[in-house]
């Protein structure tokens, strides 16, 4: 990779291929793929709307890992009830 | 004499298992160590080609393994280094010919008479993955630095640690120093990073692994080979011996510290 590219704000292979590969891994280790996780997120959002409002477009649910220990972590806002009914 | 059984296995195929059994199996029998190499390989054999034996193997692993002949009967001795002993594969059958619990019977009744069983593994993670795995002490997880390899050796870590074994050790196979130099390469330490198994050893890239495969001369036996002297200190640390990492080329001197200033200032 040249320095021009350096000099364009490219990131180097090797930074990209590490990216990469992290985020295959949480994948591949927790076996949930980006497509279940959205399945999984969008029956979250289901269940919890019955009981408190929350914003859903604003649900975030990723897999996080500290060396080989996966977590699923929901990050669900809940939305204000009185300026949102 | 008990011997520490070695499995060599990876995720990926042809990262280099055969060559680090050859290698390490020779420098840890140039080391006056007693050794057999084992190729487990079933059906695609090549560490007798690797070592240079190819013509000497009468029986191989499925013969003793069918009582068709005894263990040591299938051992071929090396006369170039008298202590190293290799069990063929057989070529013409498939992997199912030799099942975990053979394996661990053959090393069962090789571990008196030996220092080290070293067992190179076949490709991929069936059948004959848990029949190289079945006997192992140690194992040895081979990758290259690549994304796809290093994937599939993250499920092999997996995979072991299910089968109840004990975490791998991690060898990092030809590195492209000039590459990770300009940043086109994954380097050991994010390997590393990713994987989070302790490491074992790293092996350069080196052209001569091919001209020594070629000759049927493991390239450890080359005084000054790179890669000859990486394997002599893999060799070396399975003895117990302190031996510093292969210099990482990130870490180096006034340069890498540049290096370093760089990239942490641009691009991102
Ligand atoms: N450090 C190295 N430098 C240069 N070439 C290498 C190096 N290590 C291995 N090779 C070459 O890479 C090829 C594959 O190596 P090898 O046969 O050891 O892989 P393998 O993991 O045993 O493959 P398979 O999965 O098919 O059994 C060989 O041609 C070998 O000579
Ligand atoms: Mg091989």
């Amino acid at each position: 990779m040249s320095w021009l590219d350096r000099l364009r704000g490219r990131p180097l292979p090797r930074e990209t291929a590490k990216q990469r590969l992290q985020v295959i891994l949480v994948h591949d280790r927790s076996n949930l793929s980006p497509g279940l996780l959205e399945v999984i997120k969008d029956e979250i959002i289901a269940v919890l709307s019955r009981h408190v409002p929350i914003i859903a477009e604003e649900v975030r649910v990723t897999v996080t890992q500290d060396a080989r220990e996966c977590r699923l972590v929901a990050d669900i806002p809940l939305g204000n009830r009185h300026s949102r009914s | 004499m008990s011997a520490q059984v070695i499995t060599v296995t990876s995720g990926k195929g042809g990262v280099g298992k055969t060559t680090v059994t050859a290698n390490v199996g020779m420098a840890l029998a140039l080391a006056g160590r007693k050794v057999v190499c084992v190729d487990a390989d079933i059906g695609l054999r090549n560490l007798d080609v690797v070592l240079g034996l190819e013509n000497r193997i009468v029986y191989d692993i499925v013969h003793v393994v069918e009582g068709r002949c005894r263990t040591r009967q299938a051992l071929i001795r090396d006369k170039r280094v008298p202590t190293l002993h290799l069990m063929p594969a057989a070529q013409s059958r498939d992997k199912s010919a030799v099942k975990p619990e053979d394996m661990v019977r053959i090393c069962e009744e090789l571990r008196p008479e030996f220092d080290y069983i070293l067992i190179d593994s076949a490709a991929g993670i069936e059948e004959g993955f848990r029949t190289a795995l079945a006997p192992a002490d140690l194992i040895l997880l081979v990758t290259n630095p690549e994304v796809s390899a290093v994937r599939d050796a993250d499920r092999v870590i997996g995979l072991v640690e299910a089968m109840g074994k004990p975490v791998p050790k991690l060898i990092v196979n030809r590195l492209k120093l000039d590459m990770v130099r300009r940043g086109d390469m994954l380097d050991t330490s994010d390997v590393l990073e990713i994987l989070a198994i302790e490491l074992l050893g790293v092996i350069p890239e080196d052209e001569q692994v091919i001209v020594a495969t070629n000759r049927g001369m493991p390239v450890v036996l080359e005084e000054r080979s790179p890669a000859g002297q990486a394997f002599r200190a893999i060799a070396r640390r399975l003895m117990g011996e302190p031996v510093p990492m292969f210099p990482s080329e990130d870490g180096q001197g006034i340069l890498g510290w540049l290096r370093r200033l760089v990239r942490s200032g641009g691009g991102r």
